[in-house]
């Protein structure tokens, strides 16, 4: 019955889409009808990591809704890594290439967005705040849309959705899954060589990392600065006196890693594992969707809490289709878009709008969202734990690799 | 008779010399300047031994090198091992050609998608574990023990020996295709010499010289690989060259200058592994002279051969069965530990992907058949004038012709990308051809320069005598009698183009899409089923030139039973 109600509603909303459209510029921002003018006709290269079919199908659908709406066309190019983009942009910079770069938008957060910031690679402060859709972004619940792993964004990049760490395990295995890293690493004592994380540099290894600093270091507030090098010892100890102990009770005894988190995924659908983790609440789901994992998978989160972040997307400083760039940016911040990449049949991924504050036809939209059987509310999602400002990660990842990455 | 010594260089030497050259120099510049702490862009501006001393304080960084050294090494040696014994043992008889048959379409299988299935294949959570559970093994869940990923890289050395058995047998396959072979053989036979004397002591010290530059780039391409050693290799520490991609790809922008550091130390370690190789020739050489004239016969090698033959069974078994499980994967919906077959297929999805691959298959293929056309036009070129002109394949040209495949590309792209942004050809398909022939190119000239000098030149000089042309001599000639490995060459080009992922993505600048660039976006994901389809995809191209090279020679010489490869 929701499903039905869904798939009404979706089919409203992409025939009252134009409408919609319309009226998300207001008829007074006549700066935004210049950029909707100078937009048509544009073709926006848009960068995004494209491992998974089905963000790359969603991409594909929010392309064709600009090309018919806004006339804007947008080709996505997928990338394995969001860094090899940087490098791009700075080869471009390093030969004064100021305009007509290859990247037009890019999807990027983090240190990535930390290192392209600092270099100076990004257009002007201030677009994402200029948006239409903006007025509609949760800012006060939802603070890291506006400062990206303790970097304040400046309007420099436009969030597009939230991720949570989540764990998972398939109950047809696990009865109760532990819920805290103490009960973790007990579960790893009971069942030597059933648990181990993606190797660090890799993003979600890292994530982990920084998951046992947030949860055991006493000074939580050292986190939100820039490392201090003299006292980085001393504040990540129990990191690694916990990973000491959990090491030899790993997958290969900490021999070799899971690759990614999709690895990962794959090692617990197998049996290999006991529990995997992902960035995305939804993930568990969609991938019960797409029988990538058992249906009896189910999805945590630890007592106290789990890192949360934003993920944005923005736009190079040589970039000669801004203005295409934006009105895409814009369209991906919409209710409709929104609501859709929310829904785990097409990708999972939680939304960066206040929904309570959307009006009635647009929240109705989330409402009839069936989040699937493995994605944990919002109130049993738990608390978000900010993010350590990016230089910690460099410091956990070099520490990490002289421990345990060179035996 | 006097020939005036030309002293001008031929417009194809000078083109190839352009065309390699000028990237290889603007790669070098652009790897070894940061190394040195110089990169304007990021603020870098003094020239500094600062990179080089973070790489040395890198932790494991003598494992990373020594594991690069070790597995390029003896992976490339086993390769040849396998494949001099099992054509010494059995060149010439049915099951030889039944095998080669198998073994040429294996060079098409990408190094990442061999990789893959090899390690679908024989992970603890793999087929052949499936094959035997639980009912076997009583395993409900897969064991965990350390299979993949080794920390001495026994995984990663079998999975760059399946894959350099094929390249080495086609080129010696090359190196054989040559007159007086089978007389060779027949007069072995005839003195009581056994199949593995004859072939080791009449016949390789004809062919080796054809089979020693092929042997070489192989050695620089396993030492310095990286797709194989991510998916197969050790990872506490990896090897060098996966690990240079990592500082690369780094968004600590700082760590580039390591990354290009360490580039020059892959560079020191793929030359010393070159030196080895080349000291082991010597000794080899030096101490086995003696039983060359030792006048033994060896008449009973039928252990040897038989090992020989095990030996590349298992390597085509293997490739075969990874190829298939790939095949499964790619309409597998779900396929969990352990079932043998896939719980569930799903074949729309797989039309709808391979639906979405077409126009990435096109750009393959245009890139692909463009840039292997250019490579072997441009070798046949610069091989008939320096011929006109009397010269042989200089050292020099050589050395630069072969130093592209020495490089590490991920060292030696940036400083290349620079080029071509300057020169504002960068997201352009001319500038990604241009990228490719940079890789491309060696292969041809390595893989056509040998047949070349090899044939006989008396068919000139009697074509010259009776008044033809020097272009008559080349198209009725040469080109006709050299139809095969000329065909090889192109295929082997085409294989070079397909498979390159930076250059492409670099270069291209994510304008030019192929399924390569396409199948390791896909496969830093997690669908197996995706990753697996883009792999057959990426197969296609290579297996469709390497089907027309054996079947274009064997229509056109169907009455020429001199010209066919394999006599009885």
């Amino acid at each position: 019955m929701t499903r039905l109600l869904a798939v009404t509603l979706g089919l409203l909303a992409t025939l009252l889409l134009p409408v919609a459209a319309q009226e998300t510029a207001p008829a007074g921002d006549s700066k935004w009808q210049d950029v909707l003018r100078e937009a048509r006709g544009q073709t926006v290269y848009f960068h995004a990591w494209g491992g998974e079919p089905r963000i790359n199908a969603y991409i594909g659908w929010a392309a064709r809704e600009v090309v018919r709406d806004f006339g804007v066309r947008v080709i996505h190019v997928k990338v394995s890594d969001t860094a090899t983009v940087v490098s791009q942009v700075l080869a471009e910079k390093s030969v004064a290439k100021s305009s007509g770069g290859a990247v037009d938008l890019v999807w990027i957060n983090g240190e990535n967005f930390a290192a392209m910031k600092s270099q100076g690679l990004l257009a002007g402060p201030g677009w994402a705040e200029t948006l239409p859709n903006w007025r509609h972004v949760d800012i006060e619940n939802k603070p890291t849309v506006k400062v990206d792993f303790t970097v304040p964004t400046d309007g420099q990049e436009s969030p597009w959705g939230m991720a949570k760490l989540v764990f998972m395990y398939d109950s047809a295995r696990l009865d109760t899954p532990p819920a805290s890293l103490e009960a973790l690493l007990a579960h790893a004592r009971d069942n030597p060589g059933r648990f181990s994380y993606p190797q660090p540099p890799n993003f979600y290894g890292t994530t982990f990392l920084k998951q046992i600093l947030v949860d055991t270091v006493e000074d939580r507030d050292a986190l939100s600065r820039p490392v201090d090098t003299a006292r980085f010892a001393d504040l990540s100890a129990p990191v690694f006196a916990y990973l000491d102990e959990l090491h030899d009770l790993m997958w290969r005894q900490g021999n070799a890693f899971p690759k990614n988190a999709a690895h990962m995924r794959q090692l617990l659908a197998d049996g290999a594992l006991d529990i995997a983790f992902s960035f995305n609440p939804g993930d568990a789901s969609g991938a019960i969707a797409n029988g990538e994992l058992p249906p009896s998978v189910r999805s945590f989160v630890l007592d106290g809490g789990t890192i949360g972040n934003t993920h944005f997307v923005a736009i190079p400083f040589n970039s000669s289709n801004t203005a295409g760039a934006r009105v895409f940016a814009n369209y991906l911040l919409s209710p409709e878009a929104q609501s859709r990449k929310q829904d785990p049949e097409f990708w999972g991924d939680p939304t960066v709008l206040n929904v309570a504050a959307l009006p009635g036809r647009e929240k109705a939209l989330f409402e009839a969202l069936d989040l699937g059987p493995a994605t944990l509310t919002p109130e049993d999602l738990g608390p978000v734990l900010p993010e350590p400002h990016p230089s910690w990660v460099s410091a956990l990842e070099k520490s990490w690799i002289a421990r345990y990455g060179a035996n | 008779m006097t020939i005036r010594q030309k002293r001008i260089v031929d417009v194809p030497t000078l083109l190839v010399i352009a065309l390699l050259g000028g990237p290889v120099l603007a790669g070098l510049a652009g790897t070894a300047l940061p190394a040195f702490g110089y990169l304007p862009v990021l603020g870098h501006e003094t020239v500094s031994l600062e990179p080089m001393r973070r790489l040395f304080e890198t932790p494991g960084l003598a494992k990373s090198a020594a594991l690069s050294f070790s597995t390029g090494l003896a992976a490339s040696l086993a390769s040849l091992a396998i494949v001099l014994v099992f054509t010494a043992g059995w060149s010439g008889t049915r099951t030889f050609r039944r095998l080669a048959r198998f073994l040429s379409p294996l060079l098409s299988v990408p190094h990442a998608a061999a990789a893959i299935g090899l390690a679908f294949l024989i992970a603890p959570s793999g087929f052949l574990v499936r094959l035997a559970s639980p009912w076997a093994t009583g395993w409900t869940r897969p064991p965990d023990v350390l299979i993949l990923n080794d920390p001495f890289g026994v995984a990663m050395t079998l999975g760059l020996v399946a894959k350099e058995v094929p390249f080495l047998f086609l080129m010696t396959l090359a190196a054989l295709n040559r007159p007086h072979i089978h007389d060779t053989y027949r007069a072995g036979a005839s003195l009581g010499y056994g199949r593995l004397a004859t072939f080791f002591k009449l016949i390789l010290p004809q062919i080796y010289p054809l089979i020693r530059l092929p042997m070489l780039a192989v050695i620089a391409y396993a030492t310095s690989v990286v797709d194989v050693a991510e998916i197969l290799g050790p990872a506490t520490p990896s090897p060098l060259a996966p690990r240079l991609v990592g500082w690369m790809n780094d968004p600590d922008l700082s760590l580039r200058l390591m990354a290009s550091a360490g580039a020059l130390l892959q560079l020191a370690v793929t030359t010393a592994a070159l030196l080895a190789y080349l000291g082991l020739e010597r000794l080899t050489v030096r101490l086995l002279r003696s039983r060359l004239f030792s006048g033994h016969r060896h008449a009973h090698d039928t252990s040897g051969r038989l090992a020989g033959l095990f030996l590349m069974l298992a390597v085509i078994l293997a490739m075969g069965l990874s190829l298939v499980l790939l095949g499964l994967w790619s309409l597998a919906r779900s396929w969990w530990f352990p079932a043998a077959l896939p719980q569930h297929l799903d074949v729309m999805r797989f039309a709808d992907m391979a639906v979405m691959g077409a126009p990435a298959l096109w750009a393959t293929l245009a890139l692909a058949v463009s840039a292997a056309g250019v490579a072997t036009a441009v070798t046949l070129w610069l091989l008939e004038a320096r011929d006109a002109a009397g010269r042989t394949t200089g050292a020099r040209l050589k050395a630069l012709v072969f130093l592209p495949l020495l490089l590490p590309q991920i060292g030696f792209l940036f400083g290349l990308q620079m080029l071509f942004l300057h020169a504002g050809l960068t997201g352009t398909f001319a500038a990604v051809l241009l990228a490719h022939l940079v890789f491309v190119l060696p292969y041809a000239v390595l893989a056509l320069s040998d047949p070349w000098a090899r044939l006989d030149p008396r068919y000139g000089k009697a074509a010259a005598s009776l008044g033809a042309s020097r272009a008559r001599i080349f198209w009725r000639i040469r080109l006709p009698l050299l139809l095969r490995p000329v065909l090889v060459t192109f295929a082997v080009a085409a294989a070079v183009s397909v498979g390159q992922y930076l250059p492409t993505l670099m270069i291209g600048a994510g304008r030019i899409v192929t399924v390569t660039t396409e199948s390791v976006a896909l496969a830093s994901g997690g669908s197996r089923q995706a990753a697996a389809l883009y792999a057959l995809l990426q197969l296609l191209i290579p297996l469709g030139g390497f089907v027309l090279a054996a079947l274009v020679p064997a229509l056109v010489h169907r009455n020429r039973a001199a010209m066919r490869l394999e006599r009885g």
